[in-house]
C-alpha cells in the first residue's frame, strides 16, 4: 500500500493525527461495487431490451395514443392521490402534535397504522364495502336514494384505496417536522398581529415543505408502482399495462418498451422533487423547546369525529371485511385454504431479504460516509436505483436477463431475493446512513488509535453503535417485502407461494373468502414491525419518553 | 484468530449471501444424484389452480411423484416457453387453448407424443403432427344474470357485443387464453379487418375487464355486470356450490364464429418420463371423469360421458377452421388486442 504524502498542516492531518487516512477495505469496496452494479442491472437491461427491438418497433409499442392515455391516467392518479393524501396527513399531523386533543398519541398511532395494509387488501376492502354489491353500498341504497353503482371501479376507487392507505408516509414526516419547528417564528408572527390561520399558512406551512415534498414523493412513487389496487379496482395505469403486455403477448419487447416509459416517469418525479427541494432554505436544527399547543375548544368534537371516521374507514373496515369473509366461509363450510405454507414462504423471503439488504447497505454507506470520494458517493447514489424501479419492471428485467445469460438462477428463490434487494436497498441505505451519520467519527478514531484494524473498528465500534438504526432498516425491508406483489408474482419459483400471491390468486378468481385468512395473517405479521420500527420511532416524543437508543 | 472473528462478522456476510444464493438457486430435481426420473414433474399450467390443482394432487398421490406447478395465463406461459427455448425447466405445458399449444409447437419446443397417448382421443382433438393432445372440450358462452337481463336481450353474436345498448354493462377477460383464441378464430373466419373493427367496437362499449373468467362469473352472480364472455363450465362450477345463484349460460349461434368449441390440451416440453406419465394420467378414465363431473367440461376420451346437464358437444355451433391457421393467427390477434386498448 503506497501511502499518499502527508501534508503537514492540512485539515486532513488534524483529523487524522496518528496516521494518514486509511484506504477503504478493498473487500468491502468490492461488495459495494457489486451491489451497486446489480442494483442497476435491470435498468440497463430494460434499456438494452427496449432499444434492441429497433427504433421502429419501440415506437410502434409506445408511440400510440394509448400510451398518451396511459400516461395521462397514471399522472392523474398520482396527482389525485398525492393531493388527497396531503389533505388528510396535514390536518392529522397538526392536531396530534400542536393541539390539546385528548389521547394525542393514540390518535397518532391509529393515523399511521393503515401502513400495515397492502394496497390490494385495501382495494378488496373497498370493493367489499363500497362496490356495487358492497355491504355499505347495499345499506346506503336501501335507506337513501343515492345509487353507488360501479363508483368504486376506475379512478375514484384507485384514488381512495391509494390515498387512504399511503398518506401515513406524509403524516409521519410531518409529525417529526412539526415537532422540530422553532416556535419563535410563529410567536413573532402572532405578536406582529397575524392571525392563527395566517400564521399557519405564512409561517408554519413553508417550514413543512421538506417533509411535504419528501412524503409526497414517496406516495407518488408508491402510486406509479402500485399493481394490486389498480388491478382489483380496474384502473389501467402503466404498471397494469406492463403486466398485461407481459402475460398476454408473445412479444415481450412491448412490456420492455412500456417499462422504459415508466422508469422515465419515476425518474421525472424524483427529479421534480429534487428541484423543489433545492429551492428550500438549508436545514435548521430542531428547536430547543416545544411550541404551545393550540386549544381546540369547540373544534374538539368535530376533530375527534374526523379522526374516528378515518380510523373506521382505513382500519376497522379492512379488518372487519377480512374477519367477516373468514367467518362466512367457515359458516358456509367453504375451505379457508391452508395458510401455513404461504406464511412460511412470506416470512422466509422477507427475513432473508431484510438481512441481505441491510447487510449490503453497510459497506456502501461506510464507504460513502467515512471515506468520501467521488467514486464512493457515486456508488452510494446509484445504489438507490430501485427507488425509481417499480417492482414489475425489476421483475421483468430479471426474467429477460436471467433466461438469456444466467439460466441457473432462473425461477429460484435467490433471484426473487435479488429483486427484493434491488427494490428495497434505498430503504436500507437511508436507515443505515442515518445511523452511521449519527455516530461520531471520534469513536472510530479512538478504536483505530488503540490498534484496531479497519474491519475490527467496524465490528467492535461502528456496528454496535448503529445496530438500532440497522434494525429499523431491516424492519422496513421486511415489511415491504411481505407486502410486495408484482415482482413476487413474476419471479417466484414454480410452486412457491407467499401470503401476497395467495391473496392475489383468490382475488383474481373472484373467490374473496379465500383471501381472508392469508390477509389476516399478513396483517398480524406485519403489525409488530410496523409499529415498533416505523411508527413508534417516528412518533417518539422529543423528551425521550420512548428512548431512541432502544436497548441501551 | 482475530482475523477469523472479523470475517465472521463482516467478511462472512457477503460470503454467506453468496452461499445462500447458491443454496437457493439449486433447482428442485437437481442434485438428486442426477436422476431426472425421481425429481418433481414441473408443469406450466395456463389452467386455474382451482380447476386442475386437485387432479394434479391425485396424480401425486397415485404416482408418488411430486408435481410443481407454475400457474399463469396461457399466453404468458407460452411466451415464457418461447423465451426459455430449449432451456425450459418445464416438463409439461397445460394450455387453456389449442392455438397457444400450436404456437409453442410451431417453435419446435414440444416433443412428439407416443401413439398410445395420442390415440386416447379422436383425431380431431389432437395436433396433426402429434405434438400435443386435447384434454377436455369447452364452449365459449355468455353468462348472464337472470335477474338483471332477459334471455332475449343477451347478445347472440360477437358483433352484437358492440351494440351501444350494452355500454358498460358487461365483463370481459382480455388476458384470458380462451377469449384470445376465440378472437383469433373470429379473425381467421371474418378477416383481420373485421377483427380490428370488432375490437374497436368492444373497447368503445367500455366493458369491465377482469383478470380471469371465474372472476367474471362471480361478478355476474353478484350483479356487478349483467353478462360476460366466458367458457361454459365456470358457471356450472359456481352453481354446484350455490344452486340458487341467479345466472345462466347462453351459447351464441348467430353471426361469424360466435359459437366456438375449444380444447384445453397439453404438450410435452421435456423428455422426462414424469411429464409423459402425468399426461397419460390426465387422459386416463379417472381424470376424464374428473373433467366431466368436477369441472363440467367435455371429456374427450371415448367412453367417458359428459355431465348430463350439458348440451351434447355435437349440438354446439363451432366454425370449421384449421387449427394450424388459428395458431398462426394467435400472435397477430394478441397484438391486435393489445393495440385496441382493451388491456390498457
Amino acid at each position: 500500500m503506497s501511502a499518499p504524502p502527508i501534508s503537514v498542516g492540512s485539515a486532513r492531518a488534524l483529523v487524522w493525527p496518528l496516521r494518514d487516512r486509511p484506504r477503504f477495505s478493498p473487500l468491502l469496496a468490492g461488495v459495494a461495487l457489486a451491489t451497486a452494479a446489480t442494483a442497476n442491472a435491470p435498468l440497463a437491461y430494460i434499456v438494452i431490451r427496449a432499444l434492441g427491438a429497433g427504433p421502429e418497433r419501440l415506437w410502434a409499442s409506445i408511440g400510440t395514443p394509448l400510451t398518451v392515455g396511459l400516461l395521462a391516467r397514471t399522472l392523474a392518479l398520482v396527482g389525485g392521490v398525492v393531493a388527497l393524501a396531503v389533505a388528510i396527513a396535514l390536518p392529522l399531523a397538526w392536531v396530534v402534535v400542536r393541539t390539546d386533543l385528548p389521547a394525542r398519541r393514540a390518535w397518532a398511532v391509529l393515523g399511521a397504522l393503515p401502513l400495515v395494509f397492502p394496497s390490494y387488501v385495501a382495494a378488496l376492502a373497498l370493493v367489499a364495502t363500497l362496490g356495487p354489491r358492497g355491504y355499505v353500498s347495499l345499506w346506503i341504497e336501501a335507506w337513501t336514494p343515492i345509487r353507488i353503482g360501479g363508483l368504486v371501479y376506475g379512478y375514484t376507487g384507485a384514488l381512495l384505496a391509494l390515498a387512504l392507505f399511503t398518506y401515513p408516509y406524509i403524516f409521519l414526516l410531518l409529525v417529526a417536522a412539526l415537532r422540530d419547528l422553532d416556535p419563535a417564528y410563529e410567536e413573532s408572527s402572532r405578536s406582529l398581529g397575524a392571525g392563527r390561520w395566517r400564521t399557519f399558512f405564512g409561517v408554519v406551512l413553508p417550514q413543512l415543505r421538506p417533509a411535504l415534498y419528501g412524503g409526497s414523493l414517496l406516495v407518488a412513487l408508491y402510486t406509479v408502482s402500485d399493481f394490486g389496487a389498480v388491478s382489483i379496482l380496474r384502473f389501467n395505469t402503466f404498471t397494469l399495462a406492463i403486466y398485461n403486455a407481459y402475460r398476454a403477448l408473445f412479444d415481450r419487447s412491448v412490456a420492455a418498451a412500456l417499462s422504459l416509459v415508466l422508469i422515465v416517469l419515476a425518474v421525472g418525479l424524483i427529479a421534480g422533487e429534487g428541484l423543489l427541494a433545492r429551492r428550500l432554505p438549508p436545514h435548521r436544527l430542531r428547536a430547543s423547546r416545544m411550541p404551545s399547543r393550540a386549544r381546540l375548544g369547540a373544534w374538539k368534537w368535530p376533530v375527534i369525529l374526523f379522526l374516528g371516521a378515518l380510523a373506521v374507514v382505513n382500519l376497522v373496515l379492512p379488518l372487519g371485511v377480512l374477519v367477516f369473509w373468514g367467518a362466512r366461509a367457515v359458516e358456509l363450510g367453504h375451505p379457508l385454504g391452508s395458510v401455513w405454507q404461504p406464511a412460511v414462504g412470506s416470512l422466509g423471503v422477507a427475513l432473508v431479504a431484510a438481512l441481505v439488504t441491510v447487510g449490503l447497505s453497510i459497506p456502501i454507506v461506510i464507504w460513502a460516509v467515512r471515506h468520501p470520494s467521488r467514486l464512493s458517493r457515486a456508488v452510494e447514489r446509484i445504489s438507490r436505483a430501485g427507488f425509481a424501479l417499480p417492482g414489475i419492471v425489476i421483475a421483468l428485467a430479471l426474467v429477460f436477463f436471467v433466461t438469456r445469460y444466467l439460466l441457473p438462477l432462473y425461477q429460484t428463490l435467490a433471484l426473487l431475493i435479488v429483486a427484493y434487494v434491488i427494490r428495497f436497498l434505498p430503504e436500507a441505505l437511508a436507515a443505515t446512513q442515518a445511523a452511521v451519520a449519527s455516530v461520531s467519527r471520534r469513536f472510530e478514531e479512538a478504536a483505530r488509535s488503540l490498534g484496531q484494524s479497519q474491519l475490527g473498528t467496524l465490528r467492535t465500534m461502528t456496528l454496535p453503535l448503529v445496530r438500532p438504526g440497522l434494525l429499523a432498516g431491516a424492519g422496513l425491508v421486511f415489511l415491504t417485502t411481505m407486502k410486495e406483489l408484482p415482482a413476487t408474482l413474476v419471479l417466484r419459483p414454480t410452486g412457491f407461494e407467499t401470503l401476497a400471491t395467495r391473496i392475489w390468486s383468490s382475488a383474481a378468481e373472484g373467490i374473496y373468502s379465500q383471501a381472508a385468512l392469508p390477509g389476516l395473517v399478513l396483517v398480524a405479521v406485519a403489525l409488530p414491525p410496523t409499529y415498533l420500527l416505523v411508527i413508534r420511532p417516528a412518533l417518539e416524543d422529543r423528551d425521550g419518553t420512548t428512548s431512541r437508543g432502544g436497548d441501551r | 484468530m482475530k482475523r477469523i472473528e472479523i470475517y465472521s462478522k463482516c467478511g462472512l456476510l457477503p460470503l454467506a449471501i453468496v452461499g445462500l444464493l447458491t443454496a437457493c438457486s439449486e433447482r428442485p430435481g437437481e442434485g438428486e444424484e442426477g436422476m431426472a426420473e425421481s425429481g418433481p414433474v414441473v408443469v406450466y399450467s395456463g389452467r386455474n389452480e382451482s380447476l386442475i390443482g386437485p387432479l394434479l394432487e391425485r396424480f401425486e398421490a397415485a404416482s408418488d411423484r411430486e408435481v410443481q406447478v407454475r400457474y399463469g395465463e396461457t399466453a404468458e406461459l407460452a411466451a415464457t416457453l418461447l423465451e426459455e427455448g430449449a432451456n425450459s425447466p418445464a416438463d409439461l405445458f397445460i394450455s387453456q387453448d389449442a392455438a397457444a399449444l400450436g404456437a409453442v409447437a410451431g417453435a419446435g419446443l414440444l416433443r412428439p407424443l407416443p401413439a398410445a397417448t395420442l390415440d386416447r382421443v379422436p383425431e380431431r382433438f389432437r395436433s396433426p403432427g402429434g405434438s400435443w393432445v386435447g384434454l377436455s372440450g369447452r364452449a365459449r358462452s355468455v353468462v348472464y344474470n337472470t335477474g338483471l337481463i332477459a334471455e332475449d336481450d343477451v347478445p347472440r353474436s360477437l358483433e352484437a357485443v358492440t351494440d351501444p345498448r350494452y355500454r358498460g354493462r358487461f365483463g370481459i377477460a382480455p388476458a384470458n387464453g380462451s377469449l384470445q383464441a376465440h378472437l383469433a378464430v373470429y379473425g381467421v373466419v371474418a378477416g383481420e379487418e373485421a377483427l380490428s373493427e370488432l375490437l374497436a367496437g368492444i373497447v368503445a362499449n367500455e366493458p369491465a375487464t377482469y383478470p380471469k373468467n371465474s372472476a367474471i362469473v362471480q361478478a355476474v352472480i353478484a350483479g356487478e355486470v349483467e353478462w360476460g364472455l366466458v367458457n361454459h363450465y365456470y358457471l356450472l362450477r359456481a352453481l354446484s356450490e350455490d344452486p340458487d345463484a341467479p345466472a345462466k349460460n347462453l351459447f351464441m349461434n348467430e353471426g361469424e364464429a360466435s359459437g366456438f368449441v375449444n380444447l384445453a390440451g397439453a404438450g410435452l416440453v421435456s423428455e422426462s418420463t414424469g411429464g409423459l406419465a402425468l399426461l397419460d394420467f390426465l387422459l386416463s378414465d379417472e381424470a376424464q371423469l374428473y373433467f366431466a363431473q368436477e369441472t363440467y367440461e367435455y371429456p374427450l376420451v371415448a367412453g367417458v360421458e359428459a355431465a348430463a346437464s350439458l348440451l351434447p358437444l355435437a349440438d354446439l355451433a363451432t366454425p370449421e377452421v384449421d387449427f394450424a391457421q388459428v395458431s398462426a393467427a394467435l400472435e397477430p390477434t394478441l397484438m391486435a388486442i393489445n393495440s385496441s386498448g382493451l388491456m390498457r
